[in-house]
């Protein structure tokens, strides 16, 4: 099987203090994989890292085998790498086909059309509503983003990072926030995800986020201390001590 | 559409309606505006607050002005001359500008600006002082004579329509979307696959383009370029015109240089303090329509009407 993502002794220091330090963990294609650790563990920090949002003091990132540490984060994005953000970072003014349009246009060579008006492409704004569909959201592609639910802010965003067609997505705290029910909505999208998509999610909800991950890693103070299957990190006493409680 | 159509006519009437005195006074609103909207594509557009805009203004009028006078060059070889110098001048500045973002930019926007405006101080043997470059002439396109007000206007008029359409395009194309969204999030853009720096240098490269075209205008216009057509008080003058107006829209940064324009040149003839009516009227513009007159006139017509205007 080959890897997706493979990360050796990656760290990252902020004024000395270290959030992540030393980490190293390679992800299979098509993996389930659940980044897990209490607050302040350095799980954001390490998809901010991924991502290229921030710069790595040391250590090496390979995306599906390219190594990728010196790419800006636009840049990793074309090599097939997506995220959602743990705050919503949307565009409240435009609409739902309109955030998603924004997204289809990241990875089209005609986001540099200077000439051409963006309304007039029809196509575009038809795939975005196809994208809303998928998501449950298409008789709202017209609305406003600020209109609509937190939890469909959520969606929406789940929506735009699909929309790319990734080959690895990032979801850091896809859950948080959300209604009981927006919760059951959210999880049956995020299992309806293709297989061939890769996908490390951050999330607290232990529940939804052991029933989807395949893998674990837990982080403390920006150290990887246990990694496994679900059963194994679950039964590991450290997992019990720092995170889980007795 | 039909409201353009209806500006273009009345714009068009003016001359036959009006005496060269106002005919004048609209042709230095029309440079104003093509002005005013460069720089909107940096402050509406793109997030980037400028201070130092009038260089390129003042660089392309420099360029021209210098190539007619000193090398004899024609307008039909210097203007375009001009706009490529002053271009390429954008392209170099925007490398040093855009390492930064907010005040920082604002305030290298302001250094870069204000050395231009001393090396036209200074460097005497180009730019002739304090004294300014006169003796300068209209072109005559297509054997044309502009030296007359109406001439002149419709002349500026098809340019400035032409920059105007052309912005417009610009700011409504996929490349304006993903510059607006680069302005209210540039990580998601960048996390998204957009290249923000580019997108923001090829903005600052392309608002130096239109300041340049203004420039022409301007020197056709005055036939005489000053030092302080590319100092700080032009730059914040043109800033005024976008922030009052309304920046981020197409029609307020040109409803801006009216009112600069209008103040600047008509009401100064009967009110000798003008420059503190100029300062209450933007005052009262941003207490009371903080995102700019367009946009708090169209909020108020909503508020007064219920539908568009």
């Amino acid at each position: 099987m080959s890897l997706a993502l493979e990360i050796h002794g990656l760290s990252k220091s902020f004024g000395g203090l270290p959030a992540t330090n030393d980490v190293s963990l390679a992800v299979e294609t098509g993996e389930r994989r659940l980044i897990i650790g209490p607050n302040g563990a350095g799980k954001t920090t390490l998809f901010n890292l991924i991502t290229g949002d921030l710069r790595a003091d040391a250590g090496s990132i390979r995306l599906f085998g390219e190594e990728a540490i010196r790419l800006r984060t636009d840049q990793r994005a074309h090599r097939g790498l997506a995220r959602t953000f743990q705050i919503i970072t949307l565009f409240p003014q435009d609409t739902l086909a309109h955030n998603v349009v924004l997204s289809l246009l990241g990875l089209a060579p005609s986001r540099w059309n200077a000439l051409r008006p963006l309304a007039a492409r029809l196509d575009l704004y038809q795939r975005a509503r196809e994208v809303l569909a998928t998501v449950g959201l298409e008789a709202s592609a017209g609305r406003p983003l600020s209109q609509v639910s937190y939890g469909e802010k959520r969606r929406v965003e789940i929506a735009m990072a699909l929309a790319q067609r990734p080959k690895l997505l990032l979801l850091d705290e896809p859950l948080a926030g959300l209604s009981t029910e927006e919760r059951h909505t959210l999880q049956a999208l995020l299992a309806a995800i293709p297989r061939d998509i890769t996908v490390i999610m951050i999330e607290h909800d232990m529940d939804t986020a052991l029933s989807f991950a395949e893998r674990i890693t837990l982080l403390h103070y920006g150290k990887v201390i246990v990694e496994g299957s679900r059963a194994e990190v679950v039964a590991h006493p450290r997992t019990r001590e720092v995170y889980l409680g007795a | 559409m039909n409201r353009a159509a209806l500006a273009l006519a009345a714009l068009a009437a003016l001359p036959f309606v009006a005496g060269d005195y106002y005919i004048n006074l609209a042709s230095q609103i029309l440079i104003a505006a093509v002005f005013a909207l460069s720089l909107n594509l940096l402050v509406g557009y793109g997030g980037l607050t400028s201070l130092g805009h009038a260089a390129y203004m003042g660089v392309s009028a420099y360029i021209s002005g210098w190539l007619y006078l000193k090398l004899g060059l024609g307008h039909l070889l210097a203007a375009p001359l001009a706009l490529g110098g002053t271009t390429l001048m954008a392209a170099l500045f925007g490398m040093v500008a855009l390492r930064a973002a907010g005040i920082s930019f604002l305030m290298i926007t302001l250094a870069l600006g204000q050395v231009l405006w001393g090396l036209a101080f200074r460097w005497v043997s180009v730019t002739n002082g304090d004294n300014g470059l006169s003796g300068l002439t209209r072109p005559m396109p297509f054997g044309i004579d502009l030296t007359g007000a109406t001439a002149f206007y419709f002349f500026t008029l098809i340019v400035s329509v032409a920059s105007t359409a052309c912005i417009a395009a610009f700011a409504y194309s996929a490349f304006g979307a993903v510059l607006r969204g680069a302005r209210d999030q540039p990580r998601r853009m960048l996390a998204l696959g957009h290249n923000v720096w580019l997108v923001r240098y090829l903005t600052f490269v392309s608002a130096g383009f239109w300041a340049a075209v203004s420039g022409l205008l301007y020197v056709y216009y005055h036939k005489f370029i000053h030092p302080q057509a590319l100092g700080l008080t032009n730059s914040a003058e043109v800033l005024l015109m976008v922030i009052a107006g309304g920046s981020g829209t197409l029609i307020g940064p040109v409803a801006g240089a009216a009112i600069v324009v209008l103040l600047k040149n008509y009401v100064s003839a009967f009110v000798e303090r003008w420059t503190m009516l100029l300062g209450f009227v933007f005052l009262a513009i941003v207490l009371f329509m903080p995102d700019g007159l367009v946009p708090g006139l169209k909020r108020l017509w909503l508020k007064f009407y219920g539908t568009r205007a």
